[in-house]
């Protein structure tokens, strides 16, 4: 009798997370759960201002409090060669700093204190003496001529331009626009945020003197690039550092770089030959980590008055605060902007961008996004809004006008990726069904009689998840594969490790239906392990909607190795030749006879205790997998507000998601993540923002000024599905961590547009907060969110 | 959180807590909900040397309604005591709009109506209803016990007239002498945010002419607003469009708010103008309507 799948936890089960029997017991084990003998604790005294000099820093007092270890300034750094170490983008980033602070927040010197309270204290008894710069907070006043030079400690920087970078076919977009009949165009800015997940970054790290070995448990998405990093900075043998990155309080990208505080734990360790315990404070993570996002746009689209999109052009300039830290393969200097416009068939692109360095906290780390394509796909359909609405033609239908068809695959976007499956309209008309898109439009023409503003907002992309194939994904030229380890113990139940690293998604339920799905062993019979480099194999760690499309891909892959060898061991139980054999899940049988078979359990058995002349025993292997191709799932977001028009308040009415991310592993896990993403982009298109003023003071340090949203005010969602296997994957995924924050902001933008519309305003920036919608009502004009922000002293 | 070293004290009678505050010769704080001071000594705003706990002082946590109308709400009242209470629903139309706007569930759990008061947080909720109400509170002291119209206890932001050893024990709403209407308004960008903008109006008719009227702005300047000259204007007559037109413009001109990161002066100001023009329409059915 065939094995019910579902039953056993394979694909397709909505299988309750097994980690979840952790967690909300309370006895999850995060980095600030370790305890161990002996451990101090360090404490970080920031930077004040956003740019100056520093003139000197006086320890003396610090020193002299009860209790205090150590202390450290970029002196002590520089003794060691550590003042500066290298980012993921191939620039430098000041650990503790030396000559100048460059952003509010800045690293400037250590405590290292028996307890938290003593090293606080102690850092407050720094005196710092410093001499004010002027301040750039955003690429305009980066550009300006005269502008202060942000990076002096580079040679040969004499400006503040990271980079200038360019992508398409210049000539043919050029022809495009001179055919065009109307021109849209669009001027935006994508505000800074912050991933802000619930548990702040932090590392102990354990250095041994005996054994020479460092151990550093630390909050890192990709345990593995941390420890190649750690062996190039600290000059430290790649064997004796152990990563360890135990259970992980969310990350969404924020967890992936190298931080000063993980350095200077290292060091205190190293010196002291003590454990040294560093947790940051929320209001550290916030102006200190990785931010994401930051980038203005330029964009322009050729059309032809049937609708037909005939070119793109688009410029962006990005704000890469102090540091040029992006975490993103290097090979592309702004992510994967390119990735715009994928889902239409168009036929000339071209995109320019450049970056510069401002005198804010640097990171553009991928929030919740493929490397810049929360950007690329929130510029990209906001400009389909705006094209529609200049021609005149339905917003729906206009997308339909240029999607490419599904018949049109494999397709070459402009900019040159691979897009592989895909059924758009079908995707689009489910929306449309559900959100009830001709009552709506009824509705809306009905209430503007009584001077109510209703409002529909459509969202459509694809965008490129999984990164990548080793032939143009690489991190400071390490390939981006990923591996699986599944080690099949005597009684059938296993063991499996990954390269990735859960810190929210999941892994441990869905690689066990994985596994369940390619061997039959039930999901409840295998525990998954991550995020230790002694003992997980090599791999890029989890960002990127990266782990289903490359990971996972790996763990299918090790499973049917394990699987092919399980055929040697049933044809030796058997005793018939391994031709005669066939596979139903969880089972090996004679084909002449069905009934003369032996379970995965039984194989598993003999490989320890009945293992033919010949064949190795043991039944355990691994798999690196290079993905052919990166993944493209599709989503149609579509959601319908109401804005009052004597205070600019909008609420949401309905808000409809239709994601088709191919095979579903786990259904439950995928709509946790579609309601996670469409939450974050409500909390972007409605609140969530960092700002600055003209002195460079992050407003948004703490959770009263950086509104993060709750139950309260988040909307309902409602979730549909369609269907398309991802053709080159194991399994049919595609990834999904992602979709709902990259395609959601722009769905919710677009229907407050859509409510205000025919007052002349193109575009007012996000978040929007009622004094903006007001405004721009009012007013009658674009509103922008650019900093500084305007604030009036008292 | 790591805030400065302090000691700690938790008095059980209301003595002994003014003694402890006494002694501490102004380096003491009083705890009450602690959702003001807490994240304040987080943050190292504040670093009191000693905490004077008053949550186990018996017989504070009283709401009640005397017989003649006079609602008092004792120091340990909390929040969620006031937005769950059947009296003030059934009251004080003010107050019940205000309770449920105040931070989220979870502060209000904790957090206390006097303490709010005594905080002086030009963007508190209470202090604008209470001004609006004309209420009082009473702060007792080693020499005993005196009355503080809640409109005088401001001095600034996050400063009161409260001697460094006076508690306060209670407020008080006095009686109505007409029918009680009003309500509150707050702008708010998320649940649990203080107020961009928040108005509290409090009228009472007779005859169906409105015989008093208060009206406190939130989030509007240094301190609590007290818009008196708009209260005046609703006087003597009944509500008309025209009077709430006019208090509207006297409330928005009262009020001295900055721009900043939640929105330029001038919309504060039109904000003010249009709750208090959504206040007063919905007054005679305001029951559980504002917000
Ligand atoms: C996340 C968050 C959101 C919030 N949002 C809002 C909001 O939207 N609107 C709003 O109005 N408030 C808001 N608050 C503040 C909250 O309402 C506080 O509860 C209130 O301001 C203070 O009351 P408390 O009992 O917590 O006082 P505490 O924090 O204990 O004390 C506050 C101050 O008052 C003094 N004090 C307290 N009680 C007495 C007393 N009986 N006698 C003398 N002095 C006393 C203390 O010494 C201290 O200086 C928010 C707080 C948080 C943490």
């Amino acid at each position: 009798m065939q094995l019910d799948e579902i039953k056993i936890g394979g694909l397709g089960a909505s299988r309750r997370r097994v980690e979840d029997n952790r967690f909300i017991r309370g006895k999850g084990n995060y980095v600030d759960d370790i305890v161990l003998p002996g451990m101090l604790h360090m404490e970080i005294l920031r930077s004040p201002l956003a740019h100056a000099r520093i003139k000197s820093i006086d320890t003396t007092k610090a020193w002299a409090i009860p209790g205090v270890r150590l202390v450290m300034t970029g002196e002590t750094m520089a003794s060691r060669n550590l003042a500066w170490m290298p980012t993921l983008s191939y620039d430098t980033q000041a650990v503790l700093a030396t000559d100048k602070v460059r952003f509010q927040g800045q690293e400037v010197a250590c405590v290292i204190a028996d307890d938290p309270y003593i090293a606080k204290d102690a850092c407050e008894a720094i005196v710092v003496e410093y001499e004010p710069l002027p301040v750039i907070v955003n690429p305009q006043q980066a550009l300006a001529p005269g502008a202060p030079l942000i990076r002096d400690d580079k040679e040969n920087q004499l400006d503040n331009v990271v980079f200038d970078w360019a992508v398409g076919d210049k000539d043919g977009t050029d022809r495009a626009f001179a055919a065009a009949d109307v021109v849209s165009k669009l001027e935006l800015h994508y505000p800074r945020s912050h991933p802000s997940p619930l548990e702040s970054c932090g590392s102990i790290a354990d250095f041994d003197r005996a054994t020479s070995k460092l151990t550093v448990y630390m909050t890192t998405q990709a345990p593995h690039i941390i420890r190649a990093a750690v062996a190039l900075v600290a000059e430290l043998p790649e064997h004796m550092i152990r990563i360890i990155s135990p259970d992980l309080g969310g990350g969404f990208g924020n967890k992936v770089p190298v931080y000063p505080g993980y350095v200077a734990s290292i060091l205190a360790s190293i010196l002291l030959e003590r454990p040294v315990k560093w947790i940051e404070d929320k209001t550290g993570n916030l102006i200190s980590t990785g931010f994401a996002r930051d980038i203005y746009l330029h964009g322009e689209m050729a059309l032809r008055k049937d609708g037909k999109i005939l070119g793109v052009r688009m410029h962006t300039d990005s704000d890469h605060g102090a540091f040029f830290s992006d975490a993103q393969p290097s090979k592309f200097k702004i992510g994967l902007m390119h990735s715009t416009f994928a889902c239409y068939d168009i036929p000339a692109a071209h995109l320019t961008a450049r970056g510069v360095y401002t005198n804010k906290a640097p990171g553009g780390v991928a929030y919740r996004c493929s490397f810049r394509v929360t950007e690329a796909m929130f510029f990209q359909e906001r400009m389909v809004q705006a094209a529609a609405d200049d021609l005149g033609i339905d917003q729906a239908e206009f997308r339909r006008i240029n999607f490419v068809r599904d018949d049109d695959f494999p397709h070459r976007t402009a900019f040159g990726f691979l897009t592989d499956s895909g059924q758009y309209g079908k995707c689009l008309d489910v929306g449309l069904e559900a959100i009830g898109y001709q009552d709506f439009l009824r509705q809306k023409a009905e209430a503007a009689k009584q001077g109510r503003l209703l409002g529909i907002g459509i969202s459509t992309m694809t965008e490129p998840l999984g990164a990548g194939n080793s032939r143009e994904y690489d991190i400071l030229g390490i390939k981006m594969f990923d591996s699986a380890e599944l080690r099949v113990h005597m009684t059938g139940k296993a063991i499996l490790r990954t390269g990735a690293k859960s810190q929210g998604q999941g892994h441990e339920t869905t690689w066990a239906q994985i596994v369940a799905h390619e061997l039959g062993i039930p999901a409840d019979d295998v525990t998954v392990e991550e995020g230790d480099t002694d003992t997980a194999p090599f791999g890029m760690g989890t960002y990127a909607s990266r782990s289903t499309p490359v990971a996972g891909a790996a763990v299918a892959m090790v499973s049917r190795k394990i699987r092919a060898k399980a055929r040697k061991l049933a044809a030796h139980l058997l005793e018939v030749s391994e031709e005669d054999i066939e596979w139903e899940l969880g089972r090996f049988y004679v084909r002449s006879s069905p009934d003369r078979g032996v379970t995965i359990q039984e194989c598993a058995m003999a490989a320890y205790s009945n293992v033919p002349d010949g064949l190795e025993p043991g039944l355990e292997n691994n798999a690196y997998y290079d993905p052919p191709n990166l993944t493209w799932p599709f989503a149609c977001y579509i959601a319908t507000v109401e804005v009052d028009p004597g205070t600019g308040v909008w609420d949401v009415l309905n808000m409809v998601a239709v994601d088709d991310c191919g095979v579903r592993i786990n259904p439950m896990i995928v709509e946790g993540q579609i309601m996670g993403g469409l939450t974050e982009a409500y909390a972007m298109a409605s609140m969530q923002f960092i700002t600055f003023d003209a002195e460079g003071n992050c407003v948004g340090s703490n959770f009263m000024d950086y509104l993060l949203p709750t139950a309260w005010e988040t909307p309902g969602f409602e979730l549909h599905e369609v269907v398309t296997p991802c053709p080159h994957h194991p399994i049919g995924a595609k990834g999904i961590g992602e979709c709902a924050t990259v395609g959601g902001p722009a769905a919710f933008v677009n229907a407050v547009m859509d409510a205000i519309k025919g007052i002349g305003v193109r575009n007012i920036d996000m978040p929007l907060l009622p004094d903006r919608v007001y405004e721009a009502l009012t007013e009658r004009h674009d509103v922008s969110g650019a900093p500084p922000v305007k604030m009036d002293d008292r | 959180m790591y805030p400065s070293r302090f000691r700690y004290e938790a008095p059980r009678s209301v003595e002994e807590a003014i003694a402890l505050l006494h002694q501490g010769g102004g380096e003491a704080k009083v705890l009450a909900g602690g959702q003001s001071l807490v994240p304040m000594l987080k943050l190292r705003f504040a670093s009191p040397e000693m905490l004077v706990d008053i949550n186990n002082l018996p017989g504070l946590d009283y709401l009640r309604v005397d017989a003649d109308g006079t609602i008092r709400i004792g120091a340990l009242c909390r929040h969620a005591d006031l937005e769950k209470s059947t009296l003030l629903a059934a009251h004080q139309p003010t107050m019940a709009a205000a309770a449920p706007l105040v931070a989220d569930p979870i502060v209000r759990n904790r957090g206390t109506l006097v303490g709010s008061l005594c905080h002086a947080d030009p963007q508190g909720d209470w202090a604008s209803v209470m001004i609006a109400l004309g209420g009082h509170i009473v702060a007792q002291g080693p020499k005993g016990r005196r009355k503080i119209a809640v409109a005088d206890l401001m001095k600034g932001p996050f400063q009161t007239v409260l001697a460094y050893d006076e508690l306060a024990i209670e407020a008080v709403v006095p009686a109505p002498k007409g029918v009680a209407g009003g309500g509150y308004l707050k702008l708010e960008r998320r649940v649990g945010d203080f107020a961009t903008v928040g108005v509290a109006i409090a009228i009472e008719t007779s005859a169906g002419s409105v015989i008093r009227a208060g009206i406190g702005l939130t989030g509007v300047g240094g301190s609590t607003i007290n818009a008196v000259d708009a209260a005046g204007a609703l006087l003597g007559g009944p509500l008309t469009a025209d009077t709430i037109a006019r208090a509207s413009e006297l409330a928005a001109q009262a009020a001295q708010p900055r721009s900043d990161h939640r929105g330029s002066a001038t919309y504060k100001r039109h904000i003010v103008s249009t709750f208090v023009t959504r206040i007063l329409t919905s007054v005679p059915d305001s029951k559980g309507k504002a917000a």
